[in-house]
């Protein structure tokens, strides 16, 4: 039960400082001395006690976006288990909920932007929908190479004791679903090398652009999913990478904790190193993470 | 000996790339091509004893096989003389030295009884045949060599993994181990069978892309169109021929491991898909050469169908192999020599070869009544025993569209050849320097001959050879 | 031993993807240098006490010359040489191509549960391999236009060849093996000076210039 707390109260609170750790990393290999490590803590907090704006031509829906779009992404949360307890919500079949529930979010965000009428949003709306149905099935064929290997149709068990014996009899595949599901992770956040999280031109942004008119605490509610949906993917990515089993709950967390560190010092490296492709080449990026994960699949069951 | 005739057209092609001398290399081709005739005839009269362990020996089809590219290469030497004395603008020590070469790797493929050494050997024909294709040196015949050298290449590599798949089926406890047809047809039902289907697929696209059969033959409008007429002669009287011997060669040890009826049914298939697409692209066809060409395609179908069919339509299919290989001597020679002489080869720009060109005009007109199986030239009477063998096995429905893709090819490609045989000639005679000469007619005059020869009096000892050789493939 | 094998076989696969996907000629080269290096490696890995070390050995370190180092350079040398553009521009788009390489994969390891091995104690990823390999080597060559990236998917293809051929290396004579490098060596060598003459051809029809190549 402690533990169970402790994992929630982990997941709440350390997104953000995730995003920081990349930024840092980011800012060192630029030769920066970078922001401050809690910097996106302090941007939340600033928004959060501002006044939000909305235009007369908006309804609803452009409200309802960031609060159904955070509110889905932490329910995703709960299906997760990031080291020794197990996950709050667990039941067979769940991970078609945890995909489903990312996708409402995205539903909501697209929706809201569409709401404002503005041709740029209805643009962004356009290619992150575009992009989603892409990086959809990789997600689904990772989660279904996971389910192959373990056994298991529930994401706990899945990431969960099963993995330790399924790496050992089928590494390779695990491998490159570990590869594909980073890939996904990579364009799902909007990370370099498909999108930049930092860039302010609108030709070239996919995300950014869909959140222009939102403010005060609503673009709060906006960024602050963004992390705990960049914490998902990473757990996952982590987990599966982990692989082996702990005795020791605290040790199974310290090493999930360890393992976020690495996650977000590599995203950082890759945003480093990589430029942002040509929006024509990131289907094309999509479909090789699909692609390694049929192969991975096929490997299984073969 | 038989050694000795692979390896005899190596030593003139080292003498062909020696020679300095422009106007004399051309003699080394002949002396060549003339050794290697005499050698063969040598050895249809005693057979020669197998060499190198039994992997070269003489059987049924390699003789056919062998007689016929002899014959038609030394043809082809002597016209050769003629041709090459007229392009004195061109260097030709790699035509006359990679002729010789290939004549060599040729005899090879005919005699070889490994399947190892079959492949190496159609390898090397394929290789030696690219910068022959090139021999003029413009773009077009480099994006000929181009595409030959690729899709070949491709058939080669998949007939490689397709020998590879027959020695494994052979690896198996109690297999053979071994490439020699020999010992692959008679350990026949201890071969391992879903391998020895894959391998007949391979071999077949493999082997069938060298062949031209359809729908790979890509390479073979563009190759036989911008190569010289006498190297067209070569590749589709000549090696073709080398391909379908290897696809014979497969079929019996597919025969013997219980694979008759899938390999027979593939071989009709393809053998009548190539017949539809050749008639399909012969009818309105406005290039000469490309229009031999898709006569290939359309002969090459008529084989692989007689070959399918077996019985009395496999013996057909070995006596239109000959029949077809010395035809298409004549045709390409008369073809080339019609080319030359107008400076074009398509029907706008050529007609009344007739009057330009009096023997190879009407040369050209006797090869296409020839080749389109009229009698009472030899195809009329190889194509009657495959008709034959289909309507005995019970084939009607082969049987039938046989028939149609026959007359459909004989009225397009007759409406291609009369145009261009008959009519006024647009400059008269043909100057000296382009006219018909001893040397560059009197070859495919030779040839024709030998074909209406062939189609009124076919010697008992070859009939029993053309048996000898079907019921090496039974069915 | 067998998970090292394992990885050689996925890795070249993995290979092959990128080998469709890639854009750049000069990557694609690169890629299929390291396919031809994996490969040399396979000898040696599925190598039984049984066989001749000499033999093995022989057949890794030609492997790893012609695949991994000479013709690789070979090609760099010719994409210099004849200043041809570094995209790939294929006929059928990248992404196609690679979903018909992942279908061709999937197709290749379904065939080869129906192709029992006569010799068991060979790994069971080989032929699946061979097959997937010469699979993208073809539609490499039908994909794309150019003569360099054509050049590029017949060797891949040679590499499907040449994994099975390792299969067989124990009881094909020595003549074959050294047949298909050398076959391989000269098809590329003539490929090579084709090409470079394609691209003098097509750029000017200037046949001076073409003369003055000659040595």
């Amino acid at each position: 039960m402690l533990l169970s707390a402790i994992q929630l109260l982990l997941f709440l609170s350390l997104p953000p400082f995730l995003l920081g750790v990349i930024n840092r990393v980011k800012a060192r290999v630029a030769g920066r001395t970078g922001q401050p490590l809690l910097q996106p803590y302090f941007d939340l907090w600033r928004l959060l006690h501002k006044g939000a704006v909305y235009s007369t031509t908006t309804t609803w829906v452009f409200r309802a976006g960031p609060v159904v779009g955070l509110a889905a992404v932490a329910t995703a949360g709960l299906l997760l288990s990031f080291g020794g307890a197990p996950a709050m919500l667990s039941f067979s079949g769940d991970f078609v909920l945890f995909a489903y529930l990312l996708g409402l979010a995205r539903f909501f965000t697209a929706l809201a932007a569409l709401d404002t009428g503005s041709a740029f949003e209805g643009m962004g709306a356009a290619r992150e929908v575009s992009f989603a149905s892409l990086a959809e099935p990789a997600l689904f064929l990772c989660l279904v190479v996971l389910a192959r290997a373990t056994g298991a149709l529930s994401l706990s068990q899945m990431l969960g004791e099963g993995l330790g014996s399924a790496w050992s009899t089928s590494g390779p595949a695990l491998l490159l679903t570990a590869l594909a599901l980073f890939v996904v992770a990579l364009a799902e956040n909007a990370r370099i090398p498909v999108d930049d999280p930092n860039t302010h031109l609108e030709l070239t942004m996919i995300h950014e652009v869909m959140v222009l008119d939102h403010s005060g605490p609503d673009f709060a509610f906006i960024l602050y999913g963004a992390a705990l949906k960049l914490f998902l993917f990473g757990a996952l990515v982590v987990r599966l990478a982990l692989g082996f089993h702990f005795d020791s709950p605290w040790a199974a967390l310290l090493a999930f904790l360890g393992g976020m560190l690495v996650f977000a010092v590599v995203v950082g490296t890759v945003e480093s190193v990589m430029a942002r492709l040509r929006l024509s080449r990131v289907p094309q990026m999509l479909v090789g993470a699909s692609v390694l994960s049929v192969f991975a699949l096929v490997l299984l069951l073969r | 000996m038989l050694l000795l005739l692979a390896l005899s057209p190596l030593l003139f092609a080292a003498l062909a790339f020696t020679l300095p001398d422009q106007r004399r290399r051309p003699l080394a081709l002949l002396a060549g091509a003339s050794l290697h005739a005499l050698l063969v005839v040598v050895t249809w009269i005693q057979p020669p004893a197998p060499a190198l362990s039994g992997w070269l020996l003489l059987d049924a089809p390699g003789k056919l096989v062998l007689g016929t590219t002899s014959t038609l290469f030394l043809v082809c030497a002597v016209y050769a003389q003629g041709y090459l004395a007229r392009r004195a603008d061109r260097d030709n020590r790699v035509f006359v030295g990679g002729l010789l070469v290939l004549l060599s790797a040729m005899t090879v493929v005919a005699i070889s009884q490994h399947l190892g050494l079959l492949w190496v050997a159609i390898e090397i024909t394929t290789l030696t045949t690219a910068p022959l294709i090139y021999f003029n040196h413009n773009a077009l015949s480099l994006e000929a060599a181009w595409k030959y050298l690729l899709v070949c290449s491709l058939g080669i590599a998949l007939a490689l993994l397709g020998t590879f798949f027959l020695a494994l089926a052979s690896a198996g406890p109690g297999g053979p181990h071994s490439l020699l047809v020999r010992d692959l047809a008679s350990a026949g039902p201890s071969l391992s069978r879903p391998w020895v289907r894959a391998a007949f697929v391979f071999l077949l696209v493999g082997y069938g892309t060298k062949m031209g059969l359809a729908p790979l033959h890509s390479w073979k409008p563009d190759a036989y169109g911008e190569a010289p007429g006498l190297l067209g002669a070569i590749l589709s009287g000549g090696v073709t021929n080398l391909a379908f011997l290897a696809i014979v060669r497969v079929l019996h040890v597919c025969n013997a491991a219980g694979e008759r009826a899938f390999a027979a049914d593939s071989l009709v298939a393809i053998g009548l898909l190539s017949m539809a697409l050749a008639a399909v692209f012969m009818v309105g066809q406005r290039d000469l050469k490309r229009m031999l060409a898709y006569s290939s395609v359309e002969h090459m179908g008529i084989l692989s169908l007689g070959l399918g069919l077996g019985g009395a339509a496999a013996s057909g299919a070995f006596f239109h192999m000959v029949a077809n290989g010395l035809v298409k001597g004549v045709l390409f020679l008369a073809a080339g020599n019609i080319h030359r002489a107008f400076g074009a080869k398509t029907v706008d720009k050529v007609s009344g070869a007739a009057e330009r060109l009096p023997i190879s005009g009407p040369l050209f007109l006797a090869g296409f009544l020839a080749v389109t199986g009229s009698p009472p030239f030899a195809p009329f009477f190889s194509e009657l025993s495959i008709l034959n063998g289909a309507i005995r096995g019970g084939h009607f429905w082969a049987a039938g569209l046989f028939l149609v893709f026959l007359s459909v090819i004989f009225v397009g490609m007759g409406a291609t050849v009369l145009r261009v045989v008959q009519g006024k000639a647009p400059g008269g005679r043909a100057p000296p320097e382009l006219a018909d000469s001893p040397l560059t007619a009197g070859p495919p005059l030779a040839l024709m001959a030998l074909v209406l020869l062939l189609g009124l009096w076919v010697p008992r000892g070859l009939l029993g050879l053309f048996d000898a050789a079907a019921s090496l493939v039974g069915g | 031993m067998s998970r090292w094998t394992d990885t050689v076989f996925i890795l070249v696969v993995v290979i092959d993807f990128f080998a469709l996907a890639s854009s750049r000629l000069g990557a694609a080269i690169r890629a299929v240098a390291a396919q031809g290096a994996l490969l040399s490696l396979l000898p040696v890995l599925l190598a039984t006490g049984e066989h001749q070390t000499a033999h093995v050995v022989a057949l890794a370190l030609g492997a790893l010359l012609v695949k991994g180092i000479a013709i690789p350079l070979m090609m760099g040398w010719a994409i210099r040489e004849a200043a041809v553009r570094r995209e790939v521009e294929p006929i059928v788009g990248f992404v196609p191509s690679m979903v018909l390489g992942a279908v061709g994969v999937a197709l290749a390891f379904a065939f080869s549960g129906g192709l029992p091995l006569p010799t068991p104690e060979k790994h069971p990823l080989l032929v699946p391999t061979s097959l997937a390999t010469v699979w993208t080597g073809l539609l490499l060559v039908v994909s794309r236009r150019k003569a360099v990236a054509q050049v590029l998917g017949f060797l891949v293809l040679e590499n499907g060849v040449f994994v099975f051929g390792v299969l067989l290396s124990d009881f094909m004579p020595v003549m074959v093996e050294a047949g298909v490098l050398l076959d391989l060596f000269a098809a590329v060598f003539v490929m090579g000076i084709v090409m470079f003459h394609i691209n003098r051809e097509f750029a000017s029809l200037d046949t001076a210039k073409l003369s003055a190549l000659k040595d």
